[in-house]
């Protein structure tokens, strides 16, 4: 799903020995693999890009392309659903990276020290990252359903009869179903006119969150235990010599240290979550009122459901473009490194 | 596995603090909190159709029963067949092709190589909604669309970003004067990959085919839009398939997907170290 691009330092070669035969047969054994690549993410973006521009957007194929060229993005963009989409996918990326990572440092600084059971802690909270998102959504979507899962859960647990006693109506949240989106950006500063949607928190995304959070950070709290493994005991030594409290030593020097493994997680984790699709998919679909579509599910319905096949080209290009801003520094970065 | 991430610090004292206890209820908590989806479906996965109601969810079963496994296994085993034939070809030929990619990126660089892998690397992050449509008019005109042949296709390709990136880096570790031994010996190109470096190798296959097993077991878009057969849909696909049908008791629909998650928790299990490794794959720079 994810893996670290990270390129070691390389040793240059004595040319000497080398055939000018061999060192022309190096390029020539990779071009399958170029040319599958070249045709298959950069050809095809293009196609990609050229459908979304066009006027193909029932069965028949039309390449022709619309006039203006723009139409299709302009549409998308002023259309509420797509625009809620957008906020969805922002609102998801937001708090599933602030809570994954931030209990993922959580995790790993408290199982850095000597705890009791550390073993079962780490590999109860990474397993769910071998899981398929699928799987994810299926189980959290019975979960948190509200006529089952959770709210039975805090019946049983006499959490109603306490709140009851206290004179407080039942704690039964709609969860996956619940329409309503907590505040509203617009009432506090004014936003463009073309914006349609409510800029706020839909409720709905809140269990798909939790979802995500429950699969992902395993992978930042094994990030972070590389990372501190990595940190020298000495530089904890000379701390304590200093007189620096437990608190002083993690935030003034071990944090700050491991801020590179931080970008990395934000990178990796930020990415998937701006292209999220399965979990979604499997777990709430479009979700009320459209409170839970992301742009994933939106390109699979109008691609797939309604043929708007330049509809669905250009809300994936929009994807692509959110990925690629986070992607794109990430690789000329590890270019440079070289 | 408990050496997996990494043993804890030796430096720390061993007597529990105010500070650790409270730290370890906390992580008692949570341990509660993510093992919740596992009771959930291996519980309700063992209860009869019979006893299965939303009220009693989180109650264990009065009496066990593996009819909600052997029902799910009757539905999803075709698809497990499915996922295995594609599973496995797919992970070995895009982890050979990987191998020999990652060796020639790091012992055989030339003028752009660097550039060229980096443009690679790139088809590992895209969404993969971004080439769908075009993908499926390509398999389509070579008659691939529809069938295993083509989702083959398409996990090697899509896989090779990766298994390229997890080569060129191990070999890069490889010392070049095993390389510069091997042509003053006279070898090639070839004969150096096959007699040197591939025999050398074996960590960095385990570490490619676990990734790749459990990314394409673990799959799902292209599964739902390549292939239209649902008997023949990957697991993932067909799980999601049981979900969201209303003539399928819920029991069954947690029996199946613990059977979905399986093989890939297994592997998690047994080959845990390597499941970290891959992770880190590469993780050491600043």
């Amino acid at each position: 799903m994810a893996a670290e691009v990270a390129i070691p330092p390389q040793h240059e070669i004595e040319r000497a020995h080398k055939s000018r035969f061999d060192r022309a047969i190096g390029p020539l054994l990779l071009s399958p693999s170029v040319i599958l690549l070249a045709i298959f993410v950069y050809g095809f973006i293009g196609t990609t890009i050229w459908i979304s521009i066009s006027n193909w957007d029932s069965a028949i194929t039309d390449w022709s392309i619309a006039d203006p060229w723009w139409k299709v993005y302009d549409a998308l963009f002023h259309m509420t659903r797509f625009q809620i989409n957008i906020r969805n996918t922002i609102v998801f990326t937001v708090f599933m990276l602030l809570f994954a990572v931030g209990l993922g440092l959580i995790f790993a600084i408290l199982l850095d020290q000597h705890i009791p059971g550390n073993a079962l802690f780490r590999n109860v909270f990474l397993f769910p990252y071998a899981l398929s998102f699928v799987v994810t959504g299926v189980a959290w979507r019975w979960i948190f359903n509200p006529e089952t899962g959770i709210n039975v859960l805090i019946d049983t647990l006499g959490i109603n009869w306490v709140l009851d006693k206290l004179g407080m109506g039942p704690f039964a949240p709609k969860w996956i179903t619940d329409p309503r989106v907590i505040g509203d950006l617009g009432s506090i500063i004014p936003l463009p006119d073309i914006i349609k949607a409510q800029i706020g928190i839909p409720a709905a995304m809140i269990p798909v969150i939790i979802a995500a959070v429950w699969q992902l950070s395993g992978f930042a709290m094994a990030m972070y235990l590389s990372g501190l493994a990595a940190i020298s005991d000495d530089v904890r030594e000379a701390a304590s010599l200093d007189g620096a409290s437990m608190w002083q030593l993690y935030r003034d020097i071990i944090i700050p240290l491991l801020k590179p493994i931080t970008i990395s997680c934000l990178i990796i984790l930020g990415h998937v979550s701006l292209k999220i699709f399965d979990l979604v998919y499997a777990m709430s679909g479009r979700g009320p009122g459209y409170a839970t579509e992301v742009p994933g599910i939106f390109m699979f319905d109008k691609t797939f459901k309604v043929l708007e096949y330049n509809t669905g080209a250009a809300a994936s290009v929009v994807m692509l473009f959110m990925v690629s801003l986070v992607i794109v520094p990430y690789l000329a970065r590890s270019m440079k490194d070289v | 596995m408990a050496t997996a991430l990494g043993s804890p610090r030796k430096s720390e004292n061993k007597k529990l603090g105010v500070g650790k206890t409270i730290g370890l209820i906390f992580l008692g908590i949570m341990l509660v909190f993510y093992l919740i989806p596992v009771y959930v479906m291996v519980v309700n996965g063992l209860k009869t159709a019979d006893v299965v109601s939303f009220s009693r969810m989180w109650q264990l079963p009065s009496k066990l029963s593996l009819g909600g496994y052997g029902q799910a296994w009757d539905k999803l085993s075709p698809n497990v067949w499915s996922s295995v034939t594609l599973v496995v070809p797919a992970t070995i030929i895009s982890g050979f092709l990987g191998a020999l990619n990652g060796y020639i990126l790091s012992k055989w660089k030339f003028r752009g190589s660097d550039l060229l892998f980096t443009l690679m690397l790139f088809g590992m992050f895209i969404p993969y909604q971004s080439i769908l449509i075009p993908l499926i008019k390509f398999l389509q005109s070579i008659g691939l669309y529809g069938n295993m042949a083509g989702l083959i296709l398409v996990h090697v390709v899509y896989g090779l970003p990766f298994t390229t990136l997890i080569f060129r880096n191990y070999f890069a570790n490889v010392p070049t004067e095993l390389v510069e031994a091997a042509t003053v010996d006279g070898a090639g190109l070839l004969q150096i990959f096959f007699q040197v470096m591939l025999p050398l190798s074996i960590p960095a296959f385990v570490v490619v085919g676990i990734f790749q097993f459990t990314n394409i077991w673990n799959e799902f878009l292209f599964g739902l839009t390549v292939i239209t057969n649902p008997a023949r849909q990957p697991i993932t696909v067909a799980l999601n398939n049981l979900s969201g049908s209303f003539s399928v008791e819920w029991n069954v629909v947690m029996a199946g997907a613990v059977l979905t998650a399986l093989p890939t928790l297994l592997i998690y299990i047994v080959l845990g170290k390597y499941f970290v490794r891959g992770i880190m794959a590469g993780s050491v720079k600043g």
